[in-house]
């Protein structure tokens, strides 16, 4: 396996609707092995993407290749790799789980067990639900079952659209431990869609940030943060004392917050050396330095800046 | 087959399965009456013999009075086939598997079709089979605009057996009209509409006898929904069931082809 090898490359892909453009010469790659974040506000055209990388609608122009195929002219080789949730799963309300999992196996294009089938729902926790009626199930648990589906036929490439919509923090920690079991144990590709920028800061290597159907950024998760403003909350023992010492800095007027022992301040990620260097050249005792790297601080900064 | 899971597809039966008795009980209380009256031109004539009030008989007049009833039982079904999946989300899931639309349209004639002709069975069976037990057998008596014609009990059953055949694929037709409105919208309830409404006009537009009407009826398949009365010719007219029979599988053919285009082109938004 080749860690460099593009399983999904998106090219000057667009989608019109009418007057609509809701998808505006996309351009992406995921690669092999990677969680690949894809991130945008509500209305940015992460749905449609998704939807013409699944081949549900077609794209107006531009091209998908996935496994370095064309997926217009070999969707169902495709298709038999991909495992996929979009928007929330949905499925025969009136059959019970585990006949719903038999239905979508059997057009799956692999073999697939029974045993795989009790596998993957005892892994998502449904094992002593295999026969209860769907429309008997919370939220959560479709969500869960959502995901079986998904890796019913050990597919290489997994499209999550917004996985964790809906779910109880217990229920995101699981989503979230699965994903990165799947990544680092079973080496999946994971293309992970999300307006929920934790979740994605905190399972994606790599991302992309889109809206209004355009590609703003995309790169290396960390270097995409490190590159951004940030805060820093510095801990020292003489807070007057601190104070006294910033006063006379540009820093003094970027405090945010003083509380306690803590002053927050908002500083270019690479003057928190010089930060300290000169609190303690001052004599002030820096217990802590804790930098605030918020993806959702960039985020909001990218897309209000796109906007 | 996923529809027989689904309560709706009941509807039908259970529908049928009261009908009919009720259609039974009236005859047995009223049906001589009927009969009475249906032959009282040719007891003038004639001294009519026999168990006249059959079961044959009585099938054979159900099946005349549910030309209407039967469409809007398959409709109901047929029209949720695809529309049904868009409602509950799950076209999604079947779209994102190795399986070509071709192949999902081709499924939904499929389950149509059978479920078709197991309704038009069960009425056969509820018409013919209970028919003949409440009634017992004898000779079948059948008035066309032609002829009065009497036939043999021993000359009955594979007419019958025709006519339901042929019952079955102007049905087939009503089905592959739904599924076709089906493919059109994400909801169950405007196909059935849709469906109905083209029934009912085609059978008004029929009906009148007016110049220009007359040349379009031809092109109209509810025109071919009631040949299987053919079957109850002497002797039969081979020729005019062969047009009706290749007519209707036409016009399969053509809402078929209308479907597989229509679904291929679709962008799954639901």
């Amino acid at each position: 396996m080749n860690p460099s090898e593009n399983i999904i490359e998106i090219t000057s892909l667009s989608k019109r609707f009418k007057e609509v453009l809701a998808v505006d010469e996309l351009s992406f790659t995921v690669k092999r092995g990677d969680v690949f974040g894809f991130l945008g506000p509500n209305g940015a055209g992460k749905s449609t993407t998704i939807r013409m990388i699944l081949s549900l609608i077609s794209q107006t122009s531009g091209s998908i290749k996935i496994f370095n195929k064309s997926l217009t002219e070999h969707r169902a080789e495709i298709l038999t790799n991909v495992g996929a949730i979009v928007e929330k799963p949905d499925f025969y309300q009136y059959l019970p789980a585990i006949k719903n999992l038999e239905i979508l196996a059997k057009i799956s294009g692999k073999e697939v067990s029974k045993k795989r089938i009790f596998e993957l729902l005892e892994l998502v926790g449904l094992k002593d639900r295999t026969k209860s009626k769907v429309k008997t199930f919370s939220h959560g648990m479709k969500q869960r079952l959502g995901i079986a589906q998904a890796l019913l036929h050990d597919p290489e490439l997994i499209v999550l659209d917004e996985p964790t919509t809906g779910l109880d923090p217990q229920g995101m920690k699981e989503i979230r431990d699965l994903i990165i079991h799947l990544s680092k144990d079973e080496n999946k590709t994971i293309f992970l869609s999300s307006h929920i920028l934790s979740e994605i800061e905190l399972v994606a290597n790599r991302m992309i940030i889109i809206n209004r159907g355009k590609k703003i950024v995309e790169g290396e998760v960390g270097q995409l943060l490190n590159s951004s403003a940030v805060k820093v909350t510095v801990e020292v023992e003489n807070i007057d004392q601190a104070n006294r010492i910033l006063e006379n800095t540009n820093w003094y007027k970027q405090i945010e917050v003083i509380k306690g022992d803590k002053i927050t301040i908002n500083i270019e990620n690479k003057n928190i050396s010089a930060l300290n260097k000169y609190l303690v050249d001052n004599g002030v005792k820096v217990t802590a330095l804790i930098p605030i790297r918020s993806l959702e601080d960039y985020f909001l900064s990218i897309t209000a800046g796109a906007n | 087959m996923k529809i027989f899971r689904k309560w709706r597809t009941y509807i039908g039966f259970i529908a049928i399965g009261l009908l009919v008795p009720l259609l039974h009980l009236a005859m047995f209380l009223e049906g001589q009456n009927s009969i009475d009256f249906a032959t009282r031109g040719l007891r003038e004539s004639f001294v009519l013999v026999g168990n006249l009030l059959n079961g044959y008989w009585i099938s054979y007049i159900i099946l005349n009075a549910l030309t209407i009833h039967i469409p809007f039982l398959i409709a109901l079904v047929a029209a949720d086939l695809l529309a049904g999946e868009a409602t509950a989300g799950t076209y999604r899931m079947l779209v994102i598997r190795p399986v070509s639309r071709m192949q999902i349209v081709i499924s939904k004639f499929l389950a149509g079709t059978i479920y078709t002709a197991l309704l038009v069975n069960w009425l056969a069976f509820m018409s013919l089979v209970v028919g003949l037990i409440i009634f017992g057998g004898g000779e079948l008596i059948v008035a066309n605009s032609k002829a009065i014609i009497i036939f043999d009990q021993s000359d009955v059953l594979w007419r019958f057996f025709l006519a339901y055949g042929f019952a079955i694929l102007s049905m087939t037709v009503v089905s592959s009209l739904s599924i076709l409105f089906s493919s059109l919208v994400e909801n169950a309830i405007g196909p059935i509409v849709s469906t109905m409404a083209v029934i009912i006009i085609f059978i008004i537009l029929s009906a009148f006898d007016v110049e220009i009407l007359r040349d379009i009826r031809p092109f109209l398949f509810t025109n071919y929904m009631l040949d299987w009365r053919e079957f109850f010719n002497d002797p039969l007219d081979l020729s005019e069931i062969a047009k009706s029979v290749s007519f209707l599988l036409g016009h399969i053919l053509i809402f078929f082809t209308a479907t597989a285009i229509i679904f291929r082109k679709k962008d799954i938004l639901s």
